[in-house]
């Protein structure tokens, strides 16, 4: 258990310029061995197997070049793989750069869409900028990326934890500190609870995980929980802090006591608390969810093209996982060139297929879109066009 | 005979004819004339490439009002590590070095110099492991002993961290990793006092432990102030292994070394913060960077100032 943990660690630590390596070589590779495809776009078929909406993949050819959330990366990276086989004539690059660069560059233009945390508002002019950056028309934002996110716990003899919204929030905020506390205690019954102090661990870099974790806590136990939506830690509530994802996992996974929160795909084998909803406890799972988007309230109802969602983290319904990580694709319904609009089209079509949610799903361990939103995805991104 | 040999040899060597002379004086002059060129060129790269930080908002300076008190906070961090260290590696390496030089039998003290020596080969990272997966479990029960009974000194405030993560088990980390070089010098230095000294002392009746309290130490002082400056450079610069062990949430300036808040330092907070930093983040990482490698500058400059001066009174 040890060892790969640590090598995990320092793996994480070497990623970055490890990707920016390969990616580009990978790239190289798939564009020397492509026989250069036909110029026929406007084909229907969707050729050797390739699922892309209307657009036939194989013919494809050129450069998409695409950017922003880390939060997608491993997504992307399965996207990519399985891209680069149906279309061989695309060269593809997704630099995690994070939400905030990658919608930056997708409003100037450097990017031909973007990935995203968080959808587009008029708070800094993002909205209005991508507005004109399209040609006039709303930006496209489908979430293409699900992810739950895990209170991962690490307390001797006890497998199965259930934990309401505020005990999370007491914990997290230092107000709670042993698991023998009441409020731990009769929400679990028949579990022999240590009578040991808890520690709770939080990323000490700046993360979407942390913020759509306060998001969630600030949403369903504002009271206990008063630093807001936050992307850094608050110093103020305590707790241990781990760097990155795996920094966090490792903590917990070496230190007994200890509860954090932490992408479920990268959980490991750990513990993961039960949370409450409504008058039932949920196992984060990516199908549980998945199923918040469906829940929650789009936020531009009247928009053909804007399926973003405000997560609605006091949903009741039975069966819904709240702490969820939601990732958006920016993307323009017009673009400037033909082939711009075809290859994006494309992209969106093949990540938006089963095919490529399965691939996304089976490396990330997110949530496939459900049937409905990928039909309601697919309808937007065949209305991409050029000038 | 012998006058026209010497005659011919301070000859030859005024005149400075031979080839092998010039091309070696040639080669020294350009390797050390480099050294001087690279260290310049680093500090013109900090500094011009840390520049924008100075305008950068609080939003990119973890909340600090500007780029100053986050330096500060870091560079505070740095020197509390790094000082802490030097209190564990003083008595360590001047015992190491003493044992080494004046009480193990030669057959011991060789292989004893070679394994510390040996030591300084362990890459970082492997310390940093070390550190979190040895060291920090075991160091958990001596934590919460320091807060209940030394709880009053500011040093040991608590509360206790539950995984032992804190600047303390750092420190203790980065006074493992100074110790070869400090306890190397420490040594020479020890092995250098004269050797009529010693046994003018031994002669007037001292014990060994008398004689080197009375000939040994004072000799070396120098030389032991220079070792330990020279292994607090090493200290401050370290990164991996103190941005694996430790645990920080933002910036902060606090003295409590055993809490789960920590002061972070300068290594760590660039090695944790470059992952995803937009360019004004980079210019405050560099920035930082540039403190950093002001202050190691110095601290290493009066090492070696002193570690000369100890050399020419001997």
């Amino acid at each position: 258990m040890r060892r790969p943990l640590s090598s995990e660690r320092h793996h994480v630590n070497l990623t970055p310029t490890f990707r920016r390596a390969i990616v580009p070589s990978i790239a190289a590779l798939a564009l020397a061995l492509s026989a250069c495809g036909g110029d026929d776009t406007s084909g229907s078929g969707s050729g050797s197997g390739g699922e892309g909406g209307s657009v036939d993949l194989a013919s494809l050819s050129g450069e998409l070049t695409a950017g922003g959330a880390t939060s997608q990366q491993s997504a992307q990276e399965a996207w990519l793989v399985g891209f680069q086989e149906a279309a061989p004539g695309v060269t593809y690059t997704y630099d995690a750069v994070g939400s905030g660069d990658g919608r930056t560059n997708f409003i100037n233009g450097g990017y031909a869409f973007a990935g995203s945390d968080a959808y587009l508002t008029d708070d800094e002019g993002e909205l209005a900028g991508a507005t004109e950056r399209c040609a006039g028309q709303a930006p496209i934002e489908i979430p293409d990326y699900v992810s739950p996110i895990a209170v991962i716990f690490n307390v001797p003899g006890v497998d199965d934890l259930n934990l309401s919204p505020e005990v999370v929030a007491g914990i997290f905020a230092g107000e709670i500190t042993s698991w023998d506390a009441p409020e731990i205690a009769e929400l679990n019954d028949g579990v022999e609870l240590p009578s040991a102090d808890i520690t709770p661990v939080h990323r000490s870099d700046e993360s979407g995980t942390t913020e759509n974790f306060t998001d969630y806590l600030d949403a369903v136990a504002g009271d206990t929980w008063t630093a807001g939506v936050v992307e850094t830690w608050p110093g103020e509530y305590g707790g241990e802090a781990g760097n990155g994802t795996s920094g966090v996992v490792q903590v917990v996974s070496e230190n007994e006591n200890t509860i954090g929160y932490a992408d479920a795909s990268q959980a490991a084998d750990l513990g993961q608390a039960n949370i409450q909803v409504g008058e039932e406890f949920v196992a984060p799972s990516a199908d549980a969810a998945a199923q918040i988007l469906e829940v929650s309230p789009r936020v531009d109802e009247a928009s053909d093209v804007n399926l973003a969602v405000d997560i609605d983290h006091t949903t009741e319904e039975a069966g819904v996982y709240p702490i969820v990580l939601v990732s958006y694709i920016l993307a323009c319904t017009q673009y400037d060139d033909q082939a711009t609009a075809d290859l994006v089209k494309g992209f969106l079509g093949y990540i938006l297929s089963s095919e490529g949610q399965e691939a996304a799903s089976a490396d990330a361990g997110n949530a496939p879109l459900s049937d409905s939103l990928s039909e309601q995805a697919q309808t937007i991104v065949e209305t991409i066009s050029g000038p | 005979m012998t006058a026209t040999l010497d005659e011919k040899s301070t000859d030859s060597s005024l005149s400075g004819k031979r080839p092998g002379d010039a091309i070696f004086r040639g080669t020294t002059l350009a390797a050390s004339l480099l050294v001087i060129v690279f260290l310049a060129g680093v500090a013109i790269f900090l500094a011009v490439k840390g520049a924008p930080a100075l305008d950068a908002g609080p939003e990119n300076l973890r909340d600090k009002a500007n780029v100053f008190a986050l330096v500060g906070a870091l560079l505070f961090g740095t020197v509390l590590a790094a000082a802490i260290a030097m209190i564990i590696v003083a008595p360590l390496s001047i015992g190491l070095g003493l044992v080494i030089s004046h009480y193990a039998p030669r057959r011991l003290a060789k292989p004893v110099g070679f394994l510390v020596d040996l030591l300084a080969a362990v890459p970082s990272v492997v310390f940093g492991l070390w550190g979190i997966f040895v060291l920090a479990p075991r160091m958990q029960p001596v934590h919460e002993f320091l807060v209940d009974w030394f709880g009053w000194i500011p040093l040991f405030a608590g509360p206790a961290s539950g995984t032992a993560r804190t600047l303390l088990t750092a420190s203790i980390v980065l006074a493992l990793m100074a110790l070869p070089i400090v306890t190397a010098i420490m040594r020479e230095v020890f092995s250098q006092t004269p050797r009529a000294h010693q046994e003018a002392a031994l002669a007037l009746g001292a014990t060994r432990w008398e004689m080197i309290r009375m000939t040994v130490l004072p000799y070396g002082r120098s030389g032991m102030v220079a070792a330990l400056l020279l292994g607090l450079g090493r200290a401050l610069g370290e990164t991996m292994a103190v941005a694996m062990v430790l645990s920080t949430t933002g910036v902060i300036t606090s003295w409590n070394i055993v809490s789960s808040q920590n002061s972070n330092t300068v290594a760590a907070f660039i090695a944790q913060g470059y992952k995803e930093a937009s360019p004004i983040r980079v210019a405050v990482l560099i920035f930082a960077g540039l403190a950093l490698f002001a202050l190691t500058f110095l601290v290493n400059f009066l090492g070696r100032a002193i570690a000369t001066r100890g050399t020419v009174k001997g």
